[in-house]
């Protein structure tokens, strides 16, 4: 098991307002890999989508905390885990379909896809009523 | 407030400011609702070109707009689409029922 070089761990409640804040720490930890505008907003998207997922429907009733876990390691691989101890996804793969959601009419059901599109890798476990964890995992190219 | 609107002969202007996610959609939603809800325009125009950053909730924000405007066969427009913001919306397909307003120059 490959060690990480660097390493931070915070937690927040499932509060709307904190998806802001979490992507930013997202970001401003993964600032030291020196990586392009682009790669960041990429990264910082996906958080987003993560946390989101975690807000709405992970903690669908409630207010729970979310787990983030933001590692580094060689070659400017980063790996962000975003978890919940929430309802969990009864059927990954249906959840992971573009379009699908059970969001309501203002969530476009995109979340997973832009996870997959803006990142190198998104790995997804759940198990209902005890939460989900979802991990992502990018290569930051140094700036040329 | 992060959303200004303006209305001129049937065509409502939302200008968006700042992030645009799950929890600030939900302000600059009611603000637009509530105004088109009023006035009924045939047109909104929705302009992103102060949103430095923008999730999958910006395409909930349009697509939810597109559905209420064909309440009264209005129709939406989408204009300041600048890098990030394109690739989202590219990725959505959502140009096939709001018209994207390429920049010019």
């Amino acid at each position: 098991m490959l060690k990480p070089v660097n390493k931070a761990e915070i937690n927040f409640p499932s509060n709307s307002v904190n998806e802001g804040f979490a992507r930013a720490v997202v970001s401003s930890f993964l600032a030291q890999l020196d990586p392009t505008v682009a790669d960041l907003t990429d990264i910082k998207t996906a958080v987003s989508e993560a946390v989101t997922n975690a807000v709405v429907h992970g903690y669908r009733d409630t207010i729970g905390t979310v787990y983030i876990t933001i590692k580094i390691f060689e070659n400017g691989r980063a790996v962000v885990r975003v978890r919940d101890r929430g309802c969990g996804i009864p059927d990954i793969k249906q959840a992971m379909e573009p379009l699908f959601t059970t969001g309501g009419d203002e969530r476009a059901g995109l979340g997973f896809a832009v996870m997959q599109s803006f990142c190198d890798g998104v790995k997804v476990s759940s198990k209902e009523g005890r939460g989900t964890s979802v991990t992502l995992t990018k290569f930051f190219a140094k700036k040329e | 407030m992060n959303v200004r609107l303006l209305y001129k002969e049937g065509v409502l202007t939302a200008k968006v400011n700042g992030e645009v996610d799950h929890h600030s959609a939900a302000e600059i939603r009611e603000s637009i609702d509530e105004t088109s809800q009023k006035l009924k325009p045939y047109c909104l125009k929705i302009d992103f070109s102060e949103v430095p950053f923008m999730d999958s909730s910006g395409i909930g924000l349009i697509l939810g707009r597109v559905k209420l405007y064909k309440l009264w066969k209005g129709h939406v427009v989408v204009s300041g689409l600048t890098g990030s913001l394109n690739k989202m919306v590219e990725l959505s397909g959502i140009g096939s029922v709001a018209v994207i307003e390429k920049e010019v120059g």
